[in-house]
């Protein structure tokens, strides 16, 4: 006999009560008041107290009615796409616009199991050159193409 | 008369050169992206958002309205064509729309799709003109307590209505609340939840948050699964309907269009039940329901009538009292305070243009999507056959702009990063994202009013209870709650959402 049950319910279960405690957490350094006058900590900590409660009741009932695993993630598509957004918001800058935008394109087309390198260049140079066209040009988006590491301003 | 006055001042505004282009390219992009397998309206409204900061607040609305059913028809042309539905709207488009595409009638149900749409769109736009101002005076007569509770019959409601746990969607409100809190404290600037953070003293990014969780982890999604897609495009041919199928479609057209009218102004409702409603009432007194799942042209009148009708009347409570009944308005409504607009009853009387030139530009934008989709078709089967693998790093691309574009600030492109796995982490948890954003949106407001309340009442929850509406209003979000939750409605729930 397994504990638990369902651990889809049982991770959603601990999910919530974490991020309550993190928020209840939070609230502690604010004033309450009191229910006439509630300080910025009143109803954030009622909240955090009421997402603790539904977690638990989440973690209980997933350990008692049985469910499934959850199932096929997709960890590669997960980690390089994330890896690419985040590239982009930091290279945004040192680098410029048009070669952060490449990167991102480039690497985020990696997330597919059908990649294939001439394709993926191919959507990188349309991206570029239509990213270029519309918001720069069309939209005029004051974003510098070329950042101070490649010599721009 | 004062109904045409409203109306012809709708359609001045609305048909200027300005709004008319942008209610046009609108519609047209919010085709272009409904029409990506695997992207639905709320990711679309969400990766469109930022362009429409730039314009001024009536053209921002229409120009948002029109990718709103621009991308709710342009995923019932996906799931006539490749049985793959955007958005769980068209799902129930996709079992006999798919099935009659098969058969080589693809063109019928792309054209039954288009002028049930259109008939409903128009029904219910003009059901939005007759209701919404008289709902906006009764609510102007609400008080800090009224609101309250009904935002919390809102938040219920929207729940009740939805599928799976109806715990875990609760759970993803005030998460959803909690993260709507963040930022400083409007009566003492204290900042909340920013962990110290300077980028966070205005809270998180609405955007950020509407792209990563419905955009990016969307597309982590899709890559899952990368299986290949069964394309019947190239079948078709005739739009044209027989004479036997345009007969059998009126009766379905009208009651889905009445249908989905009336569920749409629920909070909750919307479009999504509307579609499941209509398609289990018209397969119930067919006199032919073994037809329905394999192309019963009934499968695909009421449904796209009643979802294109439930999302206009779901215009009406956005409009009247500032409250969300569903995602995309919840989308809308961020909109709107970006713009700088409290949406709330004060909208009509004191934004008459804006309220009117809205409506006005609805109908509009339906007579577009017939203009532009029925023509177009050819193009939008194109781009069905571009595959996947060479879309999405476009969509992420347009993503990392338009959420930095914004405030031109890198801080977002990480949060919207980290709402993206947050985002994919609870769809693989079994947890609907759609309440969390609703929250997100609502939980600003409803503190607002609960502290204006208890001011109010001197401390005295009571208050809720004494006032009559306000009892009522939290009377239905009990028997909502309570209802849901007895084992035999949930039973017939979880079947319900099955079929």
């Amino acid at each position: 006999m397994q504990i638990i049950r369902n651990p889809k319910d049982v991770l959603s279960g601990i999910l919530f009560i974490v991020l309550a405690l993190l928020f209840a957490w939070q609230t502690q350094e604010l004033p309450m008041g009191t229910a006439v006058r509630m300080g910025p900590g009143y109803f954030p900590l009622l909240l955090a107290i009421l997402l603790g409660g539904l977690g638990l009741v989440v973690l209980v009932n997933g350990l008692r009615f049985p469910g499934e695993m959850p199932s096929g993630i997709a960890w590669r598509a997960l980690g390089i796409i994330t890896l690419a957004v985040v590239f982009f918001g930091f290279a945004v800058r040192p680098l410029g616009f048009l070669p952060a935008l490449a990167a991102s394109v480039f690497v985020s087309a990696l997330a597919s199991r059908k990649f294939h390198v001439v394709t993926a260049l191919a959507i990188t140079a349309v991206m570029v050159v239509f990213a270029w066209a519309v918001f720069i040009k069309g939209l005029g988006l004051p974003l510098p193409l070329l950042g101070p590491w490649l010599g721009g301003y | 008369m004062e109904l045409i006055d409203n109306l012809a001042l709708g359609f001045s505004v609305a048909l200027s050169l300005q709004n008319v282009l942008y209610c046009f390219v609108g519609v047209l992009l919010g085709t272009l992206i409904g029409v990506l397998p695997g992207l639905g309206p709320i990711a679309t409204i969400a990766m469109l958002l930022p362009i429409t900061f730039g314009l001024p607040p009536v053209s921002a609305l229409i120009m948002l309205s029109g990718i709103y059913y621009g991308a709710q028809y342009g995923g019932s042309t996906t799931a006539i064509l490749i049985n793959l539905p955007g958005e769980s709207s068209s799902v129930v488009t996709a079992i006999d729309g798919h099935q009659m595409a098969r058969k080589g009638r693809a063109g019928a149900a792309l054209a039954t799709a288009a002028l049930g749409s259109f008939f409903a769109g128009t029904v219910a736009t003009f059901l939005l003109a007759v209701f919404a101002p008289p709902l906006a005076e009764l609510a102007l007569q609400f008080g800090p307590p009224e609101y309250f509770s009904l935002m919390v019959l809102g938040l219920i409601a929207s729940v009740t209505l939805a599928s799976g746990s109806v715990v875990k969607a609760i759970a993803m409100i005030v998460l959803g609340l909690l993260l709507g809190l963040s930022g400083q404290d409007i009566y003492t600037g204290a900042p909340r939840f920013t962990f110290d953070l300077p980028e966070l003293s205005d809270g998180f990014d609405f955007v950020a948050l509407a792209m990563g969780m419905f955009g990016i982890s969307e597309i982590i999604r899709n890559l899952e699964d990368e299986h290949q897609r069964s394309l019947v495009a190239a079948k078709v041919k005739s739009l044209m309907l027989t004479r036997e199928e345009f007969k059998r479609i009126i009766g379905p057209v009208l009651r889905g269009t009445a249908l989905g009218s009336f569920l749409g102004i629920l909070p909750g409702g919307g479009a999504m039940l509307s579609s499941f409603a209509s398609y289990s009432i018209e397969k119930k007194i067919s006199k032919t329901p073994r037809e329905f799942g394999r192309g019963a042209i009934e499968g695909v009148a009421g449904p796209e009538s009643a979802n294109n009708a439930g999302a206009q009347t779901s215009f009406i409570p956005m409009l009247t009292l500032g409250i969300p009944s569903n995602p995309v308005m919840a989308l809308m409504i961020g909109a709107l305070i970006i713009q700088g607009i409290t949406p709330g009853p004060n909208v009509v009387t004191e934004k008459p243009d804006l309220f009117w030139g809205v409506i006005a530009s609805m109908w509009i934008g339906n007579f577009m999507l017939v203009l532009l989709n029925l023509p177009l078709i050819g193009l939008w089967v194109r781009l069905l056959t571009v595959p996947y693998h060479v879309m999405f790093p476009a969509i992420i691309a347009f993503c990392c702009i338009g959420v930095y574009s914004v405030n031109n600030n890198t801080f977002d492109v990480y949060s919207m990063a980290l709402f993206g796995v947050l985002g994919y982490a609870l769809v693989k948890l079994d947890c609907e994202p759609a309440p969390l954003l609703l929250g997100f949106v609502i939980g600003p407001m409803l503190e607002e009013y609960l502290r204006r309340a208890m001011l109010i009442s001197r401390g005295d929850p009571m208050v809720f209870v004494t006032r009559p509406i306000s009892a009522v209003l939290l009377g239905l979000a009990v028997a909502a709650l309570v209802v849901v939750l007895l084992p035999s409605v949930q039973k017939t729930r979880e079947e319900a959402f099955k079929e």
